[in-house]
């Protein structure tokens, strides 16, 4: 196997000494000369048209600045299909629609300023699940679309769909067959530091944005758009991402608090900074959609999968974002999660009066995962396997194409499997019951890029300097996982310099190459390739250059050398005749030749060469610049047809737990996770990565939900909106990486940020299950719900005893 | 009502001018301009906004700047050495992954510092103890966990 300098080897990333000495700038600390507080106003009732708003008393306080309502302010629409309104007229349609904003000399002047603007609504009624929300004579949600044609129904336009074999013969063929219906809840991101921005226009009418987004030039397009809205067609918006406090898929979308923090600037002239307090965040950010999955599948005497049918109904809440396009993620579970030949999947998405819904990690593959995984358990007991090895059976394979027309490469799920039931003992502890059981669940998720925009593209720039110093520029966002680390190892690998003389510049539309967004765990392999493509470009001119520049320079050496040495006799060694473009080496920061890699005088560090091209006739400095696309493809959504990744990675997760029977609380005594990461390339980066979605995957199972009362969101703090503590994170965690070496990947290397959320849920509640023998199909696997199916279980036990 | 109150900030005195009801990260972020503290709540449920008054961790969006009189309140700004030197605590959490966004960050070290002041040999579950009003949503807190055994390590030097 190769061996690396930098890669796999252990690090401290760049960022962290600034982050622990509090040194980081978040949002939260920028200020601009001159900056204005805004503050939103926003609606009171979930479905409701707005007879008027009477701003009258907050223009008139001391220190407000602006406020602005749809009225007064041009129209701009927003979102995935332009469905929503950056301020709204006429109608509100969910309890978080902003209906003014202030701006002001201070935040508290804002916020007292909203409090005094008074709305006239006129309620409609509301529909608050999507099975309401589907009724025939249902209130429409939107009454026309995005083009103006009248509105029938809530169902959106959006198709997923995917077909292939034939269902039929797969229901012919199965010996067992299992369906259920399974459920997961509205969860918050929850990222620590909150959402904002600061917006700003120059005398030109250009605006510079500072912003918490994970897709800086989607962005800037979203944007622009807007500005051409505010009568500003031909300006441009620069973003600039400050030190990002989590983001977890936050920053997918544009929001309309950008939106209305560019109104307020271009109206008052001022910077505009707006930053969500924590209630604000909770109650007026998008979360994770809920979802209903409807499965069944079956499999034959042996255990092998022969067919799949998967029927996913998705609230998309008031409007729509991105994150509406999460089926597009489940359909590669549905399809490709082991093999199985015949495959159904539909989703249907509703409008309701619910808060609309946007992408967190994992965009919609922890939700099938809950359910396929949960299933496979099922099914498994029918056919009366062990799920693993019912898991084993139907494993995929390297180098195999799956109905989605998935082209998977290299495939670690079989070692996976197996490494998580020998951490568990799997065969020693599973089927005990005394309380405690074991359980499994395992992933498939897109590891190179995901094609879900017309370019899956990154680009990257390096530039070196006269000091040896490589600046790189690239469009991909750190927001705490680790990409600054990554890209810092794979520039300091494949160019051959250390990874102290590497920086990199803070990620801004104005001097970074484009790049989709950090999304679909592309951050490291996107920008693992574009460095081994630059770099590359970056050596061929050194070396180029070199051969008329490092003979002049080592001679220049070794006449030092023998003043200083007057003994030393050179070797018989001509540099002229060696010093071919081909010939050189650049390692640690030293040009030398391959034939002589020790000589002292015939080393160059590479800032004093890079000084002898710069300052000469017809001097140069030296720029890369690449722009990678990677070899996958735009699916057909509606046919569920294409290689959405150029790979896949795979794992799997295992979980002992012990269920109390008094208080229905599970209590994790231990858990597993090996993931096929392709190749580790920041060991300590990734274990994070690991362990904090494992940590998220635990609150999703066991507590985590936005509770809802006809689209109020209740529970807007941490005190009834509970994440994982330390204290929750008490067992053991194994992990183990399994490398197999991707081809297309850098180095190797797989996305792995998503994937240690996808599957512990089900491994959990897979693990109760045999613990205790009961099956919770709705997440989160409250204590209660848990208590009720204890219950339910001994009643029915008792009936079977007493009709014995 | 204004009133002008002194103490002791990262070993220096100050004095500042503030309302009443300023709350001690307001003093500290805007009066003071030391942003390193950081705010995820305002309702002492994350931890983030942790600073060390006379060795106490705080949770410095509930405390009211005048309570602060005449103590010694300490905050991440307060905790490197001179030449931008980081401490052990610090060093700990940068080696060992325990960062991410890095935004409840200073809060944990300074949690972390309490403990170790008081405690230079924790078990797991007195780390735990000490720093479960300190939430992460990035790391799963193993690393942190790691970290601060190692920073307790560190601080007690060769054995």
């Amino acid at each position: 196997m190769k061996s690396y300098r930098h890669i796999g080897s252990k690090t401290s990333r760049p960022d962290g000494a600034d982050k622990a000495a509090g040194k980081a700038i978040y949002i939260h600390d920028l200020t601009r000369p001159g900056m204005l507080f805004g503050k939103i106003k926003f609606s009171e009732f979930p479905h409701a048209c707005i007879k008027n708003i009477d701003t009258s008393k907050a223009e008139r306080m001391p220190g407000v600045k602006a406020v602005i309502t749809a009225y007064n302010t041009p129209e701009i629409r927003i979102g995935f299909l332009r469905d929503n309104f950056a301020l709204k007229k006429d109608k509100v349609r969910q309890y978080r629609d902003e209906v003014a904003a202030v701006a002001a000399i201070d935040p508290e002047i804002a916020e007292e300023a909203v409090s005094h603007i008074k709305v006239e609504y006129e309620p409609l009624p509301g529909v608050f699940s999507p099975e309401e929300a589907m009724k025939e004579g249902a209130p429409l949600i939107h009454d026309v679309d995005p083009q103006g044609r009248k509105r029938s129904d809530n169902a959106l336009s959006l198709r997923f769909h995917h077909e292939s074999g034939d269902l039929e013969s797969g229901k012919q063929t199965a010996k067992f067959i299992v369906q259920g219906q399974y459920s997961t809840p509205l969860v918050q991101q929850s990222c620590m530091g909150t959402s904002g921005c600061i917006a700003e226009f120059d005398m030109n009418n250009n605006l510079t944005l500072w912003a918490k987004t994970q897709i800086p030039f989607l962005a800037q397009r979203d944007f622009n758009r807007a500005l051409g809205d505010m009568g500003l067609r031909g300006k441009n918006t620069r973003i600039i991402i400050p030190a990002i406090g989590g983001a977890f898929g936050t920053g997918l979308d544009t929001h309309a608090y950008e939106y209305i923090a560019i109104l307020l600037a271009f109206q008052t002239g001022h910077p505009v900074k707006i930053l969500y307090t924590r209630d604000e965040e909770f109650a007026y950010l998008s979360p994770r959609q809920s979802s209903q999955t409807q499965i069944i599948q079956g499999c034959d005497p042996e255990g092998r999968l022969t067919f799949r049918s998967v029927e996913v109904l998705q609230d998309n809440g008031a409007y729509t974002s991105w994150g509406a396009t999460y089926p597009s993620v489940m359909m590669l579970p549905a399809t490709s999660l082991y093999r199985v030949p015949n495959v159904y999947f539909d989703a249907k998405l509703v409008y309701t009066n619910n808060t609309y819904c946007q992408a967190m990690r994992g965009y919609g593959n922890p939700e099938h995962c809950w359910a396929l995984e949960s299933n496979m358990d099922e099914l498994a007991e029918q056919a009366g396997i062990d799920p693993y090895e019912f898991r084993l059976i139907n494993s995929n394979k390297p180098n195999e194409t799956t109905p989605m027309g998935l082209k998977i490469s290299t495939c670690g799920l079989e070692e996976s499997l197996k490494s998580v039931a020998n951490t568990l003992d799997w065969a020693i502890k599973r089927g005990k019951g005394k309380q405690r059981g074991v359980g499994m669940a395992s992933l498939i998720h897109v590891g190179g890029g995901g094609r879900i925009y017309r370019s899956d593209a990154s680009g990257l720039i390096l530039k070196l300097d006269d000091f040896g110093n490589v600046n790189v520029y690239h469009g991909g966002v750190e927001m705490g996982q680790g990409l600054h680390s990554v890209l810092t190892l794979a520039v300091a690998e494949s160019l051959g310099v250390r990874p102290d003389k590497v920086f990199i510049n803070p990620t801004d539309t104005g001097t970074c190459p484009w790049d989709v967004g950090t999304h679909a765990s592309r951050g490291s392999f996107m920008a693992g390739n574009t460095a081994i493509l630059a770099a590359k470009k970056l050596r061929s001119q050194i070396f180029r250059l070199a051969e008329d520049v490092f003979p002049e320079e080592v001679h220049k050496n070794l006449k030092k050398h023998i003043k200083e040495h007057p003994d030393y006799k050179p070797p018989e060694f001509d540099v002229e005749a060696a010093a071919t473009q081909d010939r050189f080496e650049l390692k640690d920061g030293f040009i030398f030749l391959k034939d002589a890699p020790d000589e002292p005088w015939l080393r160059l560090e590479l800032g004093r060469y890079l000084r002898a091209i710069h300052f000469r006739d017809q001097g140069q400095m030296l720029t890369a610049e690449v722009f990678y696309d990677p070899p996958n493809e735009l699916p057909d959504f509606e046919k569920g047809i294409g290689n959405i990744s150029s790979t896949y990675v795979f794992g799997t997760q295992g979980v002992e737990v012990e269920v109390d029977m008094e208080t229905g609380e599970i209590k994790i005594l231990r858990m597993a996770a090996a993931h096929d990461v392709g190749k580790v390339l920041d060991p300590e980066g990734l274990r994070g990565q690991i362990y904090g979605a494992l940590a998220q995957g635990i609150g999703y199972a066991l507590y985590e939900e936005l509770r809802t009362e006809k689209g109020h969101i209740q529970n807007t703090n941490f005190r009834d909106y509970k994440i994982p503590t330390i204290q929750e994170l008490d067992f053991p965690i194994d992990l183990e990486f399994i490398e197999t070496n991707d081809s297309f990947g850098p180095f190797g290397a797989k996305g792995a940020a998503e994937p240690g959320l996808v599957p512990t849920a089900p491994a959990i509640a897979n693990a109760i299950y045999d613990a205790v023998g009961i099956r919770i199909r709705d997440l989160p696997i409250t204590p209660e719900k848990v208590l009720s199916a204890l219950k339910n279980l001994n009643k029915q036990t008792e009936k079977r005893r007493t009709a014995k | 009502m204004r009133r002008t109150i002194s103490f002791f900030l990262n070993g220096s005195e100050v004095n500042v001018t503030l309302k009443d009801h300023m709350r001690l990260i307001d003093c500290l972020r805007e009066t003071l301009n030391l942003t390193g503290t950081k705010e995820g709540c305002g309702e002492g449920e994350c931890g983030a906004c942790t600073v060390l008054v006379d060795g106490q961790a705080v949770n410095s969006c509930l405390y009211p700047a005048p309570e602060a009189e005449g103590k010694n309140v300490l905050t991440i700004e307060g905790l490197q050495g001179s030449e931008n030197r980081l401490s052990f605590i610090q060093k700990a959490f940068v080696e060992l992954g325990a960062i991410q966004c890095g935004f409840c960050t200073p809060g944990m070290i300074l949690a972390t510092k309490a403990l170790l002041d008081s405690n230079p040999d924790p078990s797991d579950q007195d780390i735990r103890a000490a720093l479960q009003g300190n939430l992460c949503r990035c790391t799963g807190y193993v690393q942190i966990v790691e970290a601060v055994k190692q920073a307790a390590e560190n601080m007690r030097g060769p054995e």
